[in-house]
């Protein structure tokens, strides 16, 4: 297997703050990977870093090509969909526009109209709201729209930012079956952040922990996940 | 009565006008969170350029296309030089510049063309709209072109791809970016609509208050007032601020002893204050809420 995205020595910066001290990750394709670790620990700067969305240093490559000095839009061009923390949704557009929005870049215009329906296929509640203010959803189904929103780009790679926050346990069990099935039906690589560890253990194949801005733990999800010493200290569970 | 009929279409022509200068700030504040001052000035500077360009010989609704291509570049032109360098600048630097741009294309304006008042055109005429003597067939075209402007802008962001995508980038800058969308070009290409409406709206007064360099001053205070009564976030506000300002100036002149016409003006400015009082939101703006 060849690794997808290569992330060496990575430094990430806010103003003077320095949040990630030298990361390093690989992901390989087709691989559905999590990135554990607590509060602060720089998850989410490491997901916005590969987007160039915070100040960094250090090397990215996705397939062979570097992604520093290209613009936030051009990372996404290249197939790299990226849901934020918070989701991002478009509140005040419809369901549907806000589907659309996810194919923006893509000008094969018919397609995207199947891809929609499947979209509704995936996600049958978006259907029957395809219409109502995006705004005007549940945070579990928002989170949903987020994602198909993301997939919308016919993604290489998804980028998760926390897809579990502030959703009820029994929708995030749906929202990371969906997940799984796209990580295998659809061939995109996923990594998902999360502080849900166990639930997103369960789900991943590849894991790695972060911890003050840097890598301390990596390997087989299931391993991690049976291993209690590291369950204990780095993932509290 | 009659009188009153009269003034209300007069005001529903000139408010067509003030209509469009708000929809030009419209598309310039939702772009970058700025009121462009500059607007009136710009309108002014692109129905100079239509007006010499039929001194040389070129057939009016030439000159009108023309200008419309030439003032949607000049828009995005002064973006790319003067407003994208400020993107991330204090909101006091962004109203230096606004104020620069100003006086620069005024001065201009009166180096190239003279302050001397000139006649301008209409494609329209002036005879009597279908024959009633309550407005002219240059006022039913002001009212025509605005609405079928308003038309075509609600088509291109309900309809159009790049309609959409400029529309997200206004709302949300970073998820339009996350989607793939250049939000620094949506907001050149904000610029450029917004240069190429405003010239519309100064070719279409300029027959009214005649051409000279300050023709735009007071057109633009009405489209402030209009752009806030109708609520800066929303284009269709903007318009219907546009109509309602223009009859509420008439019939304050009309019938409120002691206004008259030197006193309307004053009246433009009393109704944003009042507007920023009590909505501040406008009457169909969305309220800015933020989560604390």
């Amino acid at each position: 297997m060849t690794a997808m995205l290569n992330v060496k020595d990575l430094r990430a910066y806010y103003g003077q703050v320095q949040a990630l001290h030298g990361l390093s990750f690989a992901l390989n394709e087709g691989s559905l990977t999590t990135l554990l670790g607590a509060n602060g620990a720089g998850k989410t700067t490491t997901l916005r870093a590969i987007c160039n969305m915070v100040r960094s240093t250090g090397a990215i490559e996705f397939e062979g090509k570097p992604l520093s000095g290209r613009s936030t839009e051009n990372v996404v061009r290249l197939g790299i969909a990226h849901v934020p923390q918070g989701r991002g949704t478009f509140t005040t557009m419809t369901v549907e526009e806000n589907l659309q929005l996810g194919a923006i870049t893509r000008t094969d215009k018919k397609n995207i109209v199947d891809d929609i329906e499947r979209m509704y296929a995936h996600f049958p509640v978006l259907k029957q709201r395809y219409t109502q203010q995006a705004g005007t959803l549940s945070g579990g189904e928002q989170q949903m729209l987020a994602v198909a929103r993301a997939l919308m780009l016919r993604p290489r790679l998804m980028l998760l930012d926390e897809p579990s926050f502030g959703l009820a346990p029994l929708i995030v069990r749906d929202l990371f079956k969906i997940l799984g099935k796209i990580n295998r039906e659809d061939k995109v690589t996923i990594l998902v952040v999360e502080q849900n560890a166990q639930l997103a253990l369960e789900l991943a194949d590849q894991a790695y922990v972060i911890e003050t801005g840097k890598i301390v733990m990596s390997g087989n999800a299931k391993e991690i996940a049976n291993n209690e010493d590291i369950r204990k200290s780095y993932l509290g569970y | 009565m009659e009188l009153f009929t009269n003034q209300v279409l007069a005001g529903i022509a000139t408010g067509a006008i003030y209509a469009c200068m708000a929809l030009a700030v419209v598309m310039i504040y939702q772009a970058i969170d700025h009121l462009n001052f500059a607007q009136g000035e710009m309108a002014m500077f692109s129905t100079f350029l239509s007006w010499q360009m039929m001194q040389w010989g070129v057939p009016y609704w030439g000159a009108f296309v023309l200008t419309l291509i030439l003032s949607f570049a000049g828009g995005i032109l002064i973006e790319r030089l003067l407003f994208k360098p400020l993107a991330k600048a204090p909101v006091l630097t962004n109203v230096a510049g606004f104020i620069a741009l100003y006086g620069i294309i005024n001065s201009f304006a009166g180096l190239i063309w003279d302050f001397t008042i000139k006649q301008y055109p209409t494609p329209f005429g002036s005879s009597p709209f279908l024959g009633s003597q309550l407005i002219s067939t240059h006022q039913a075209g002001m009212i025509g072109v605005t609405v079928l402007l308003l038309i075509l802008l609600f088509i291109f962001f309900q309809y159009t791809r790049i309609g959409l995508a400029m529309r997200a980038a206004a709302a949300l800058p970073e998820s339009a970016r996350l989607v793939g969308i250049n939000t620094s070009w949506m907001i050149a290409l904000g610029w450029g609509m917004a240069a190429a409406i405003g010239s519309i709206a100064g070719m279409l007064i300029a027959p009214v208050v005649f051409l000279e360099p300050n023709m735009m001053l007071g057109v633009l205070i009405y489209g402030f007032a209009a752009a806030v009564l109708g609520g800066l976030t929303s284009p269709l506000g903007a318009v219907i601020g546009g109509f309602l300002v223009g009859v509420f100036e008439n019939l304050a002149g009309t019938y409120i002893p002691g206004v008259g016409n030197e006193l309307k003006l004053p009246i433009a400015l009393a109704l944003i204050i009042t507007v920023l009082v009590f909505k501040p939101a406008g009457l169909f703006g969305r309220p800015i809420v933020k989560r604390v």
